[in-house]
């Protein structure tokens, strides 16, 4: 690893002013990407500027009709809150299938969605839920956050504040995990409530995407049977030494079956 | 290179050492402490034979900087055992042969007493596998590190 100026923010503001005066700064939150890539001499940032000295980014707000959660609150938090478990229980869920729990107590959810790795599982929540994102300039649509892999609509010195996810009525997430990683080759979340009817793909392509045929037929009856023979298109979707894109669009029907069956159950 | 002084407390001790900015926890340990029985398995943060615990959660020290650190309390391999008794973790690591060439088994301790306090109610062999997923091992086959983990999950629950 290359050496770097390390400062630690006690607030947003002072964490964004921090980046505007580095050369080349970097926000921190748990550092689980940051540090392996770093480490691997795959990037040499100026400045590292820690936000994990921010408390009012920490934190699980549960009202009637939304959770609302901070941007360094880590994935074991959202996994072992009992109130997400009780208002988006998929979603609870979905945080405890990230990565291994030394990972889950560092990993942050603002990390995640920043990222936006076109393999990780918080963006199929987002999009999939129809989250909003706060920033400390402005709130963005989950649709309109993740732009392209590893790209997302944020600003350089622009900070994702919290993540509010309107509660569905119903709402499932499956995913066929890497064996080795357990990153996401292909996961599905699907759900239905006030933010429509809506199908979140990850792993599967470049970025997140919503699977518009699925939506269409669950909107008509939300029942596995109504997407078990819609075939997403290979065109657009990744192949690598994991799986072929022909396998990965096989996968999206069979996660979205296997999640509509779950959010029903 | 430019270092700061990073201190914490190390297994209920008052430490102090100069670190570089990049310099991670497990350097920290291992080369300014002295204290290496935490080891370093892989440079991908897949291993977790560098498990400690940083406030009481079980976290790999090859993925955090020491000055992230700073003020924080650490519990390592070194901590468990009470003078010559040992943690209930490790002697049932012992008792049920968890451990062959022995690399993995500082890393396996730490996370698998993280594993019993997450489940401390109930705990069984899926979840214990399951859980188990941030850290390998090259011997074992994990078959005896899983019986001692269940093992120790009765001992500590007695
Ligand atoms: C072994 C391993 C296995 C993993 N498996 C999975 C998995 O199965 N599924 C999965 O989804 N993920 C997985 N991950 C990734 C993990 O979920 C982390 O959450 C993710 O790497 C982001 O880490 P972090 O929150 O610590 O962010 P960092 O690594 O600190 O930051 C990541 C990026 O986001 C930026 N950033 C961070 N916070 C903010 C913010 N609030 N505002 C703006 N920018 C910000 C940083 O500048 C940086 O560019 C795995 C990681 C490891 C090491
Ligand atoms: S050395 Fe830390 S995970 Fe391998
Ligand atoms: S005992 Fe040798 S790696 Fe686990």
């Amino acid at each position: 690893m290359y050496d770097f100026n390390y400062e630690k923010a006690t607030s947003t503001g002072e964490a964004a002013s921090k980046l505007s005066d580095a050369e080349d700064g970097k926000f921190m939150a748990g550092g689980m990407t940051l540090l392996p890539t770093l480490k691997q001499r795959l990037a040499n940032p100026s400045d590292v500027i820690d936000l994990g000295g921010i408390a009012d980014l920490v934190g699980i707000t549960v009202d009637g009709s939304s959770v609302t959660i901070g941007a360094m609150t880590p994935h074991a938090v959202v996994n072992a809150s009992a109130e997400v478990q009780k208002a988006i229980p998929a979603l609870a869920k979905l945080a405890g299938l990230i990565g291994d729990p030394m990972v889950r107590n560092r990993g942050t959810i603002g990390g995640s969605i920043s990222n936006n790795d076109p393999a990780a599982d918080y963006p199929s929540a987002v999009v999939g839920l129809g989250a909003t994102v706060h920033t400390t300039r402005r709130q963005i649509a989950g649709d309109e956050f993740f732009t392209g892999m590893f790209e997302t609509a944020l600003e350089e010195d622009e900070i994702v504040t919290k993540i509010v996810f309107p509660i569905p009525e119903k709402a499932a997430y499956m995913k066929f995990p890497n064996p080795a990683s357990r990153y996401a080759v292909v996961g599905t979340f699907v759900s239905q409530g006030p933010q429509g009817t809506r199908v979140a793909v990850t792993g599967a392509g470049p970025c997140v995407f919503r699977q518009s045929d699925m939506e269409a037929a669950l909107g008509k009856s939300f029942a596995s049977e109504s997407v078990e023979n819609i075939k997403q298109d290979d065109g657009d979707l990744n192949t690598d030494i994991h799986a072929s894109a022909e396998y990965r669009a096989h996968l999206v029907t069979v996660m979205a079956k296997r999640a509509v069956a779950d959010a029903n159950g | 290179m430019a270092t700061t002084t990073v201190s914490m407390t190390v297994n209920g001790k008052q430490v102090s050492a100069e670190a570089e900015n990049r310099t991670l926890l497990v350097q920290y340990l291992r080369e300014s402490l002295g204290m290496t029985g935490t080891h370093v398995g892989c440079d991908t943060s897949q291993c977790g034979a560098c498990t400690v615990h940083i406030d009481g959660l079980p976290i790999k020290s090859c993925t955090i900087l020491a000055r992230q650190v700073d003020g924080k309390d650490v519990t390592t391999i070194e901590g468990l055992a009470d003078g010559d008794t040992l943690h209930p973790m490790q002697e049932a690591f012992r008792e049920n042969h968890a451990l062959q060439c022995g690399f993995c088994t500082p890393g396996m301790v730490m996370s698998a007493i993280g594993i019993v306090e997450r489940n401390k109610d109930s705990l069984d062999e899926k979840t214990v596998r399951e859980e188990l997923e941030g850290n390998f091992c090259r011997c074992t086959g994990y078959h005896n590190i899983v019986k001692a983990i269940l093992a120790a999950h009765q001992d500590m629950a007695a």
